[in-house]
């Protein structure tokens, strides 16, 4: 990979978040490890997907990275600079390029604004056009979202899940980013809605050569939109490869487990599949376990793992497994 | 075979400020003894109120039931009473909601929850049941189900408190099961577990399930055959093999078509316009304004449920002749 084709690095990144033990004089602090020393690269123009499932950290790291939460400590090197570390006025001139979609339509939307102040917001706070301009690149951009021109001055109560959605995505190519968190896009949307909100993804991103992030647990729709997938499970990633790669070599045990718990929808090979189910529940990110972080439901533990955490090993073309089986 | 359940023409509609919502439109369904009916359907189709209905769980009023029959091992369960139906609720009929948090009384032990059935539907004693509700516990894999009894909703996870509401509809060995989106919420890991879980108990108590979910995936795996709602109606039916490899309905075929497909990047086919809510009880087939094969016919008659062969039911006009 050159290095000027790499947009994003992430460098051991780590969001602990506090809970107060309830003590009047906390003497000793808890902390969710929700992110838990995580590292990869994002080249421009691709899709990296992110799959795990509740509690992984996945959203809590897209956050994260846009400063969303301010990292406990790690690096986020975004077209060369590292933003954990700037001043908060270069910080704001960042964010232009750095856009998010959140999951829930409902919530991510001002009930108060409408449409086209919703998507205008961005524009005014950044003073990047004159004013008389803002109403014709808000127009464009409803354009670019498939939504009529005359959605603009309407509310959001006024329009369907899917129709939101569509809102959300136009509000964040607002101010022509190079990079996007894509928190969840499509998981609220019904399943006759998401293949429409995904399409109009993918074109908008190959128009307009943006780079995602894709944050998802619908693991066939992530292979879908991926160019590569990294998996998380408690707060590392233990994964990371080409979609198609990872879909047919899983390699750590957990991404087994997981691919074979996706039901597919096609009943006789439904009824011949072995699967990988895995024993209990993920164990608590306040007190996880030492070493591998899934070892305690890994079927294939061994008593090293225990030890110390993996490192990444290789596994395939540009495909890495953090696991001691393939040391 | 015998049929356990039998829906016929269910009608059932909600009053609101903008005037009623016709929620359920003639659903037609039954379920034999032993099988697994899969009833699939998006947000508002009406696979949830449909079961509502028939088990007397829809408030009334906004709601109200204005027709059809629901004959359960031959009874008009419409035509009961509150209390007749109290007494076939968790002891005939088990029913499993999607969000087990809400669905289980916070303040009340599991132990308490799960045994209320068996005090209120049969003479056991308070130990009996409190083994009884050991055994289920056990039955479902919770371990340590004696410490878990005394314990309360909010210190199980996601996962256990499904299996705990697995165990509390079980409880009284029920002839047939309700799910309704009961792994909707669920981690896929944990999906496959309640899955699994679910499919072993089946043949063991002998009963008969319906299951509702708008995921075509997990119903592949688990059901005989497959009910397909849209717009308050059942618009396909068949045996699962027979739906999924020759979908007649231009809905279940735009369902099926828009899933993604291994090995390609092309983009999703979707179905065009998105789902609405049904304001007047409807004139013609509800899907005709997202319908790619519509016909005129469409927009002045509703379809009738018809068989196009052997077990496989179509509500369509390009299938039937008016």
């Amino acid at each position: 990979m050159a290095e000027q084709d790499i947009l994003l690095k992430v460098e051991h990144l780590k969001k602990y978040f506090p809970l107060n033990s309830g003590k009047l004089i906390n003497t000793r602090r808890d902390y969710v490890h929700a992110v838990d020393d995580v590292s990869f690269e994002i080249l421009r123009g691709e899709t990296l997907g992110l799959v795990g499932e509740s509690g992984c950290g996945k959203s809590t790291t897209g956050r994260a990275i846009l400063q969303l939460y301010k990292p406990t400590s790690g690096r986020i090197i975004f077209e060369g600079r590292d933003i954990v570390s700037l001043p908060p006025e270069e910080m704001r001139a960042m964010r232009q390029k750095m856009q998010i979609v959140f999951q829930d339509p409902y919530a991510s939307l001002n009930p108060r604004m409408n449409v086209s102040e919703i998507i205008g917001e961005p524009l005014e706070n950044f003073n990047v056009l004159p004013r008389n301009e803002i109403r014709e690149r808000v127009l464009e951009i409803l354009d670019m979202v498939g939504l009529d021109r005359s959605f603009a001055n309407r509310y959001p109560h006024e329009f369907s899940g899917g129709q939101r959605q569509r809102i959300g995505i136009a509000r964040a190519l607002a101010l022509d980013p190079s990079f996007i968190v894509c928190d969840e896009p499509i998981s609220a949307l019904d399943v006759s809605i998401q293949a429409q909100v995904l399409n109009l993804m993918v074109e908008l991103k190959q128009r307009l050569n943006l780079t995602y992030l894709f944050i998802a647990h619908d693991l066939d729709m992530v292979r879908h939109v991926s160019d590569r997938i990294a998996v998380m499970y408690l707060g590392s990633v233990v994964e990371i490869g080409p979609s198609d790669e990872l879909y047919t070599n899983p390699k750590h045990p957990y991404t087994r487990a997981l691919l074979s718990a996706v039901p597919k929808p096609d009943p006789k090979s439904e009824r011949k599949r072995e699967r990988v189910i895995l024993e209990g529940d993920v164990p608590s990110a306040i007190h996880p376990p030492s070493g591998c972080r899934f070892r305690t439901r890994c079927p294939q533990a061994m008593d090293r793992c225990a030890v110390a955490k993996p490192d990444f090993f290789n596994v395939g073309p540009d495909h890495r497994a953090a696991c001691f089986l393939y040391k | 075979m015998s049929v356990v359940l039998d829906i016929k023409n269910l009608e059932t509609r909600f009053s609101t400020r903008e005037g009623y919502v016709y929620a359920v439109n003639g659903a037609t369904l039954q379920v034999k003894r032993g099988e697994t009916l899969g009833i699939v359907g998006e947000s508002g189709c009406g696979k949830s109120v449909t079961m509502m209905s028939v088990l007397g769980l829809v408030p009334t009023p906004p709601g109200e039931i204005i027709g059809g029959q629901a004959f359960f091992k031959g009874n008009n369960l419409l035509k009961y009473s509150a209390a007749d139906l109290r007494a076939i609720r968790g002891k005939e009929i088990g029913f499993i909601f999607q969000d087990p948090m809400t669905s289980f009384n916070p303040v009340l032990t599991i132990g308490r929850q799960l045994t209320e059935p068996l005090m209120e539907h049969s003479r056991c004693s308070a130990r009996e049941a409190r083994e009884k509700a050991l055994e289920m516990l056990n039955l479902v894999g919770i371990p340590n189900p004696k410490v878990r009894l005394k314990e309360y909703p909010h210190q199980f996870s996601g996962g256990m408190r499904q299996r705990a509401m697995i165990a509390m509809a079980l409880i009284c060995d029920p002839d047939l099961l309700i799910a309704d989106e009961p792994t909707t919420a669920l981690d896929v890991t944990i999906q496959a577990q309640i899955v699994e879980l679910v499919n072993r108990l089946k043949s063991s108590f002998d009963m008969s399930i319906i299951w509702i979910t708008h995921d075509l995936g997990v119903i592949a795996g688990m059901a005989d055959r497959v009910a397909v709602m849209y717009g308050g109606m059942v618009v396909e039916e068949a045996l699962v093999d027979d739906l999924y490899e020759e979908p007649l309905h231009p809905y279940t075929r735009g369902l099926l078509d828009s899933l993604p497909k291994e090995g390609t990047r092309e983009p999703l086919k979707a179905i065009k316009g998105a789902p609405i809510i049904i304001r007047e009880k409807p004139a013609g087939c509800p899907f005709e304004h997202r319908c790619g094969s519509a016909k005129p016919v469409c927009r002045e008659k509703v379809p009738r449920l018809t068989e196009k062969s052997g077990s496989h039911r179509v509500a369509c006009w390009l299938y039937d002749h008016a």
